[in-house]
């Protein structure tokens, strides 16, 4: 009975104690701070230390950064006007001189593209945004999106370099030609043999009837916009251009190499080992040299083609090399009961690939692609060492002009910061990728 | 009972190529093969018409012939008059020298990134964190022209070191001197010499040998010359290289020190197996290292010589370019973010049942990270690691940006613009490439190996 219970034991709680918050110490900033920042005295002493360096650092790259000189014209110029705010250090002046920017962005940003069609660049590099939403984002775009980003790759060289729209068209009528002839041949015939008559279709096309055609047409119907020359191509918008292109073009090559590689058949599986040793062997310095110097010799003779295209062709083999072997790891983490369940379904080679093997391996390999992407991107910046006036090569010859003659940080810290906006959303978003096909298992 | 019969014999067709599995592989590769050795012959045809056409068949007879070009920093005895061969041995050793201080430094600063960023301090974290997405989301070659840029253009010329009130000092006790025209450091040498170029002490070093001098050359007559004070030095430019027999002595004598260290130490595992207890031996296989060194370096007269302003510049000393350092810097620094991914990845790939074990022994937290937890990681680390390093030699390639005459500078820049030799430079120098790079994966390859877990 509780009443005899009352009087032998004192005191009974009979009610639930009131839920207490925990102490300030452990929750909230505090409780934070003491975890992560304070936990014994050397962490303690560390923190202290580094925030005051920190603290230190900001304390004098903010004020310099904010420096009033947007509109100077010089160095000498910027020198004034901090010398009349009094904003004289121990090592002569102290202050950014943004000048330099206001005066030379378009040009990092265009290098000499006449002035008058920067819209084409603009509206390129929009389109190409909007072209890449439906790859990028398939989940938040509508897919009838994908036709245009089928169309493109022929639409995206006539905006840059101008000319008539007839060539573009030939080049797409090649791969329209090309399909039609393999989907009649390989019900006729058999799959093999259309596809080698759609791709001999196509090169028949490219190489004899389509500049003819294009040629006659654009004599008799002369559609098209002002042509630009490759030498005009500069800044940033050279950057993007070499690295969209080769980063578009060395996946689909560098999937092929990777599946020779890994074939069984020993001569093609020895020429792509050897096409992919001998480039990951290299720097890319001395394809671009060979792109500079060696390419024309080793064509038939009398063809000279431009600059940009043969970089081009470089930057893309040398990507598709890499990503060949990122591949590879892909294809190779791949569990082996993954090939055999494809068998035993009765696929054959090309649709085992494209149905059960690419779309496991390709997304193996995502954070693999994707920094083989930002290499590509940030290797695009040796072209101005065979010439190219990429924002690097830009900048010597900046650095070269008299008014601007000993600037360093403002100039090289504002190219730094745009690649860096560049690769770093690239990173981010191959983690949002991953992420989104993350599937639960592997 | 059933007769077992063989199936009637198929008779070959030559559809059978296409449609038959057996023979469609051979089909396609040889298809393939075909194709390719067109494609080359069409492409070597080609090159050959329009070197022709251009006057200039291939011929590596160039090579031979003088450079007549300077280069300011070699390892090696180089002048003018030097074949080009030479200038290009002189540009590959540089780039040596840079891959193999870039390579040091990215490990070491990519370690410590590395490790520290996984610690549980959020400020060191953070900013560990912060340096590796800076290095690495910028290019390297923005980095070495950025970095050329400031030491050019904001450390001290050398007339600021002048003059009582001088506006820039040299550092470390007056020895180190950081101008804009490169940095000087002491430079070790040996035997000290008087006023006179005479050598004061009887200590005068062991002098060098020339490979490959012959009598008749006039820069080698000190060499065979038997008295004079510089009899058997050989002058600048005598023979093909010249080998410091201090530097021989002093690696003979480090390698003979490790050879006895190694063999204390075996001892002691020895001591220890059989008898539980490891006898103290750190100052015995520190001394057995030390002291012969020592040793032979006050035999040899070792001194630094330090830097001194004299006129425009300084003399003396060991003048470090800045094309060098900004190479250098750049390099490793760029490397050390990737390394330092990889070296958290490394020791996140580690399962955290393997601390808690060590923990659990009683083994403190650096102990646990330099015993436990780095030699597992070091597995996992190593094959990454091997291509940081081929990508940082391939990257010293840049340095025809800041002027450093590596082989790209040489060979593939003033040789081929003076001789013209376009295809024969880019061949030697992708030759030359390949092989680094092939070497460096073999010998990794050969560390995997050894480090990696035997299963059984």
């Amino acid at each position: 009975m509780s009443d005899t219970h009352a009087e032998t034991v004192a005191f009974v709680r009979e009610t639930m104690l009131e839920e207490q918050a925990p102490p300030v110490t452990t929750v909230g900033l505090i409780g934070w701070a003491r975890t992560n920042l304070f936990t014994g005295w050397f962490n303690s002493i560390v923190t202290v230390i580094l925030g005051i360096l920190v603290v230190y650092l900001l304390m004098g790259l903010i004020p310099w950064i904010l420096s009033p000189t947007w509109n100077a014209t010089s160095l000498n110029q910027c020198r004034e006007i901090l010398t009349a705010m009094g904003r004289v250090g121990e090592h002569g002046v102290s202050g950014a001189c943004w000048g330099v920017i206001n005066e030379r962005w378009i040009q990092l940003m265009f290098g000499f593209y006449p002035s008058h069609l920067y819209w084409r660049p603009i509206a390129a590099f929009i389109l190409l945004g909007v072209a890449m939403a439906p790859i990028l984002f398939s989940d938040r775009v509508p897919t009838q999106l994908l036709y245009f980003s089928a169309a493109y790759p022929f639409l995206f060289p006539w905006l840059l370099w101008g000319g008539t729209i007839w060539g573009p068209l030939s080049a797409a009528a090649g791969f329209v030609i090309g399909f039609y002839v393999y989907r009649y041949a390989s019900r006729a015939l058999s799959n093999l043999a259309g596809l080698v008559l759609g791709v001999v279709a196509a090169l028949v096309w490219w190489l004899f009837l389509g500049p003819l055609l294009s040629g006659e047409l654009s004599r008799v119907l002369p559609i098209g916009i002002e042509a630009v020359e490759s030498r005009a191509f500069g800044g940033f918008m050279l950057s993007i251009t070499i690295g969209v292109v080769a980063i578009a073009c060395s996946l689909p090559l560098g999937i092929v190499l990777a599946l020779g590689r890994q074939s069984d058949l020993l001569i093609v599986k020895y020429l792509c080992v050897g096409f992919i040793e001998f480039i990951r062997g290299v720097p890319l310095i001395t394809l671009l040299f060979v792109a500079s110097v060696l390419l024309n010799l080793f064509l038939p003779p009398g063809t000279t083609f431009d600059i940009i295209l043969r970089v081009l062709i470089m930057v893309t083999l040398f990507a598709s090399a890499y990503m060949a072997e990122v591949i590879r790891g892909g294809l190779a983490a791949l569990p082996k009961g993954q090939y055999e369940g494809a068998d035993s379904l009765g696929l054959d080679y090309w649709q085992a690939q494209r149905l059960i093997i690419m779309p496991q391996a390709l997304k193996i390999s995502i954070p693999g692609i994707v920094s083989t992407f930002i290499g590509v991107f940030k290797d695009t910046t040796l072209v101005s060492i065979i010439g190219l006036l990429d924002p690097l090569g830009l900048s010597n010859a900046i650095r070269a002009d008299s008014n601007w003659n000993g600037i360093v940080w403002e100039l090289y810290g504002f190219i730094a910061v745009i690649f860096f906006i560049f690769c770093f959303s690239m990173s981010r978003y191959s983690m949002y990728l991953e992420r989104k096909l993350e599937t639960g298992h592997r | 009972m059933t007769t077992l019969t063989d199936p009637p014999k198929e008779q070959f067709r030559l559809s059978m190529l296409i449609y038959d599995t057996r023979y469609r592989s051979g089909t396609i590769q040889v298809i393939a093969l075909i194709g390719f050795m067109l494609l080359v012959s069409w492409l070597i045809s080609n090159t050959v018409q329009n070197l022709a056409a251009l006057g200039k068949p291939i011929d590596f007879g160039f090579l031979t012939e003088p450079a007549s070009y300077d280069i300011n920093q070699r390892l090696i005895d180089y002048n003018s008059r030097d074949t080009h061969l030479r200038a290009s041995i002189v540009g590959l050793l540089n780039t040596l020298v840079v891959a193999v201080l870039g390579c040091a430094t990215a490990t070491v600063i990519g370690v410590v990134i590395g490790v520290l960023r996984l610690s549980n301090n959020w400020l060191v974290s953070r900013i560990m964190a912060v340096y590796v997405e800076m290095f690495r989301n910028v290019p390297v070659l923005l980095w070495i022209v950025f970095i050329m840029a400031i030491l050019i253009d904001t450390l001290p010329q050398p007339r600021d070191f002048r003059g009582d009130d001088a506006e820039a000092s040299m550092i470390l006790g007056d020895s180190v001197a950081v101008t804009n025209r490169g940095v000087y450091i002491p430079e070790p040498l040996f035997g000290r010499r008087g006023e006179e170029g005479n050598f004061t002490s009887w200590r005068h070093g062991f002098g060098d040998i020339a490979i490959g001098a012959s009598e008749s050359d006039p820069d080698c007559q000190s060499y065979y010359a038997s008295e004079g004070p510089f009899a058997g030095r050989p002058a600048e430019g005598c023979g093909v290289v010249q080998v410091s027999l201090d530097l021989v002595a002093i690696i003979i004598v480090l390698a003979g020190g490790f050879a006895v260290s190694g063999w204390i130490k075996r001892r002691a595992d020895h001591i220890q197996e059989s008898t539980g207890d490891r006898p103290t031996t750190w100052y015995l296989r520190l001394g057995v290292v030390l002291v012969p060194l020592l040793i032979l370096l006050w035999v040899q007269g070792l001194y630094f010589a330090k830097p001194e302003l004299r006129g425009f510049n300084f003399q003396g000393g060991t003048h470090l370019r800045n094309s060098l350092i900004a190479l250098w810097l750049a390099l490793s620094l760029y490397t050390a973010a990737f390394i330092a991914e990889i070296v958290r990845a490394g020791i996140r790939a580690i399962s955290h049942g393997q601390t808690e074990a060590a923990s659990a022994l009683g083994i403190r937290p650096n102990r646990i990270m330099s015993l436990v937890i780095l030699p597992q990681a070091l597995r996992v680390i190593i094959p990454p690691l091997i291509s940081q390093y081929l990508n940082l030699t391939k990257n010293s390639s840049l340095a025809i940006a800041v002027g450093y005459m590596d082989i790209t500078g040489t060979l593939g820049g003033i040789t081929l613009n003076q001789t013209g030799r376009e295809l024969e430079s880019i061949l030697l120098l992708m030759l030359v490439y390949l092989s680094i790079s092939l070497i460096i994966s073999m010998v990794m390859n050969w560390y995997n190996d050894r480090v990696k877990l035997r299963e059984r």
